[in-house]
């Protein structure tokens, strides 16, 4: 009895000894023994390789920041007038945790349409956020912790931060079929089969334009079915949108799949981003929406869409903020954006009808004719 | 006793609370989410389909950021925002330091491009930022055993490292100080790291208690993360001596923990950076591994640009260059990279010899403003208070706040009978206090003290 007594405790204490994290001493060996090194992350990754290698031949076709005809980065000229227009007229006092209030307005405006009844009737709980990752990880965190039993249904293939995302939020993954590698285009029956067969009321995350990696977006009609296919499950739709204008340089036009949306009636949320299309990347500029029943749901929804907010950062960035709303606050700069953006579009377009014409002169055997088909910057 | 509390975030989130008044969605307990059948629903409405975000109710309002707002409200001349901890002139003005107006000058003339940073951020600010907190020749800068990540500003510098313990050491538990921050315990519920208290107010002496800090310290199973303001702690602004940290330094090694240093005034509270970082300097000394978190929103006014730094001292280079990506890992699916125009300030400000002289300066101005109006206000206690109360502990504090020993009912005694916007704890920035206001402070203190309880 007193064999079997010792025996237990003897097992119990290596149990217990082996479910505690190893601490140990400490004098000569370092915590971090178990931490392993991350892997490159694969799109910045690249980057960091291009920065690295010496040759003169160099060519950077990884990350997704516009670059003019000499390969330089670009600052648009609405975007240096307006930063002149800022230097030194205000305080650099905390923003409220949801982020500019003017900011916010005008880019609700830019998604939901100038003369949005919902904007009007206050039914859009909108937060400024780290540009469209800060929106999307807002939005993953939000549904982790009102919807605990959700999924998100995610495309394939998709910009790859967006799976980082929704693991570190912690909300599971699912796929749906997008990209047809043998039409190169879109795998529509697939889509909508996969759309058909989620359970009711599932979460679905959508690029609204220019889909990242690919470059295959939906028709309109094609979206108008998407559309009706959610109507009829319920299920929710979150639009990634971190190229609008940029896409065919025209933002109302690159606006549309939402606009069918909201035309149907759905309850929607959206990821907002100035990274490209103001060439804001760095001042990390975005914002993230979701239209609600009414005003005092949307109240609701933004106070804790606020609460995630300051656990996080408090409150976001002002800088590139005020670029944002000095620029579409006023007409002429916002009219100056616009043609911007159009040339900047305009650009890509143009290089994609040449590289498909190299490719053809050069005399490949392989189709090349998805390559203006696609859209924008992939 | 130390008091464990394992919180999981915001109180209001519960399905079960919500919807007492609205019909039912389901089985209790269902996810407020789901479309479930409900006859009485059918029989009142034609097309109005359930809300996906019915159950979600009001997050409470922030208890610092919220004074402001209420500060914002009331129209009464007397009305004194002392609530949150944003430095004021003595006009009572936001400001922005001439040597960060000259940085963005020189940065807009420049013509600097708006590139992604890298997720670590920008590297000359990265270098800069660990430079100013261990000094430059110090051996772990030298020998680069530091990682060191941009974040954004102290909250998210302190997140960045809440993430990595929850994710390489489960289990272990943070300690913060009796009071604090109040976002400390909400960054780490986020993070999903348990956390505890340990013992620093005494409300007796209206200092601190560093026999129950020690105890709790020493209590707090081996290999705990022990949060520590580096200095001008927030809200007491009660730090300990340096004899008391040479002693902290002493149990925190003795019982295996991982300091944790919150920085986010360097500079700020004597006035001297050196001064400042003289506790993280020490524990570096000790050749410990350990965080901290920096920020550049008091000391360089920057707060609307969010610039900070997470910095994680590690026994060897090779550590401190895994920890480092790992770092990365975390912040790439948060927000992919750091803003670049708070560290560009930074970078240019720290990385020019006449500038940085300049900042020393604007920052000695700014301490001695807040040590000036102490020690008004100390002078007007003690010449209106007529019981023989002793004000002392306003001289003995540091930094931008103080304890001022008034409970809650007294607080709010402060606001709506004297329009004095303070956080319920009985904290006052005085930053936010003008040497004209002192008098009219002092007779407000004085009332709340003795006239209610």
């Amino acid at each position: 009895m007193a064999m079997m007594a010792m025996t237990i405790r003897n097992s119990a204490s290596r149990r217990t000894m082996m479910s505690r994290p190893i601490f140990g001493s400490r004098s000569m060996s370092s915590w971090w023994k178990n931490v392993e090194p991350a892997p490159k992350d694969p799109i910045l990754g690249v980057t960091e390789a291009f920065l690295a290698d010496p040759s003169p031949d160099k060519v950077n076709v990884g990350v997704g920041a516009y670059r003019d005809d000499n390969g330089k980065p670009v600052v648009l000229d609405c975007v240096r007038e307006a930063e002149r227009r800022i230097a030194g007229t205000s305080f650099m006092e905390y923003l409220p945790m949801g982020g500019s209030v003017k900011m916010v307005e005008e880019t609700l405006k830019l998604a939901y349409g100038d003369n949005s009844q919902f904007i009007k009737d206050k039914r859009i709980a909108a937060v400024q956020s780290l540009s469209g990752t800060g929106a999307c990880r807002l939005f993953a965190d939000f549904q982790n912790r009102f919807c605990p039993a959700s999924q998100i249904y995610i495309p394939v293939p998709t910009w790859s931060n967006h799976h980082n995302i929704w693991r570190d939020a912690q909300v599971p993954q699912k796929t749906y079929h997008y990209y047809h590698p043998e039409t190169k285009g879109l795998d529509f029956k697939g889509l909508m089969d996969d759309v058909k067969n989620a359970p009711e009321g599932s979460f679905f995350l959508l690029h609204a334009c220019a889909h990242n990696p690919t470059g295959v977006d939906p028709t309109e009609e094609q979206w108008r079915e998407i559309s009706q296919l959610f109507k009829a499950k319920k299920h929710f739709a979150f639009f990634d949108m971190a190229y609008q204008g940029f896409a065919s340089g025209d933002p109302a036009r690159d606006a549309k799949s939402i606009r069918i949306f909201l035309e149907d009636g759905q309850h929607i949320g959206i990821s907002q981003s100035y990274a490209k299309n103001m060439g804001l990347y760095g001042q990390r500029v975005g914002c993230l929406s979701v239209l609600c029943e009414d005003e005092k749901q949307a109240v609701t929804v933004k106070s804790q869409l606020q609460q995630l907010a300051r656990p996080m950062y408090s409150n976001p960035p002002l800088h590139g903020a005020q670029i944002v709303s000095t620029i579409l606050g006023d007409p002429e700069l916002k009219s100056l954006w616009l043609k911007e953006v159009k040339i900047m579009a305009d650009r890509i377009i143009g290089m994609r009808t040449t590289l498909r014409d190299s490719l053809e002169k050069l005399g490949s055997p392989l189709s090349w004719e998805h390559v203006t088909k696609q859209e924008i910057n992939y | 006793m130390a008091s464990s509390m394992l919180s999981l975030g915001s109180t209001s989130l519960l399905p079960r609370e919500i919807n007492k008044d609205k019909l039912k969605l389901g089985p209790s307990g269902s996810n407020p989410f789901l479309r479930t059948k409900s006859l009485s629903r059918v029989t009142m409405s034609v097309s109005v389909k359930p809300s996906r975000f019915e159950g979600i109710t009001m997050a409470p309002p922030d208890p610092i950021l919220g004074v402001s707002e209420a500060f914002k409200a009331d129209t009464n001349e007397l009305k004194l925002n002392l609530g949150v901890g944003a430095y004021r002139t003595e006009e009572l003005q936001p400001y922005v330091l001439n040597v960060v107006k000259k940085a963005e000058n020189l940065m807009l003339e420049r013509g600097d491009n708006k590139e992604y940073l890298p997720i670590e951020g920008l590297a000359a600010f990265n270098k800069a930022t660990a430079e100013l907190l261990f000094g430059a020749g110090h051996p772990v800068i030298k020998e680069q055993k530091v990682a060191t990540i941009q974040g954004l500003s102290g909250t998210g510098s302190l997140r960045l490292a809440a993430a990595l313990i929850e994710r390489y050491f489960p289990g272990a538990k943070v300690l913060i100080s009796a009071p604090t921050w109040g976002n400390h315990k909400n960054i780490f519920n986020d993070a999903k790291v348990p956390w505890s208290e340990y013992r620093y107010y005494d409300p007796k002496t209206i200092g601190l208690d560093f026999e129950g800090m020690i105890e709790d310290i020493k209590e707090a199973p081996e290999g705990s993360f022990i949060l520590l303001h580096g200095c001008a702690h927030n809200p007491t602004g009660i730090d300990p001596t340096p004899e008391q940290w040479v002693k902290i330094a002493d149990v925190v090694q003795e019982k295996n923990h991982i300091p944790f240093f919150d920085v986010a005034y360097q500079g700020f509270a004597s006035g001297s950076l050196d001064e400042d970082a003289a506790s993280v300097r020490l524990f570096a000394e000790r050749g410990m591994e350990f965080f901290v978190a920096q920020s550049y929103s008091k000391n360089l006014g920057l707060y609307a640009e969010r610039i900070g730094a997470i910095n994680v001292v590690c026994s060897s280079a090779d550590a401190a260059t895994r920890v480092k990506s790992q770092l990365k890992r975390i912040a790439r699916p948060m927000y992919s990279n750091p803003p670049v125009h708070g560290a560009r300030i930074v970078a240019n400000v720290l990385g020019d010899a006449t500038m940085f002289g300049e900042w020393k300066a604007e920052m000695e101005m700014m301490a001695g403003r807040i040590k000036t109006v102490r020690q008004r206000l100390y002078d007007s206690l003690v010449s209106k208070d007529k019981s023989g109360k002793d004000w002392s502990f306003i001289l003995k504090q540091i930094g931008m706040f103080s304890f001022t020993g008034l409970n809650k009912a007294q607080s709010d005694n402060m606001t709506n009978k004297w329009h004095v916007y303070m956080t319920k704890d009985g904290r006052i920035s005085l930053a936010g206090l003008s040497m004209a206001k002192c008098e009219y402070l002092a007779d407000a203190i004085i009332d709340s003290c003795h006239n209610v309880s």
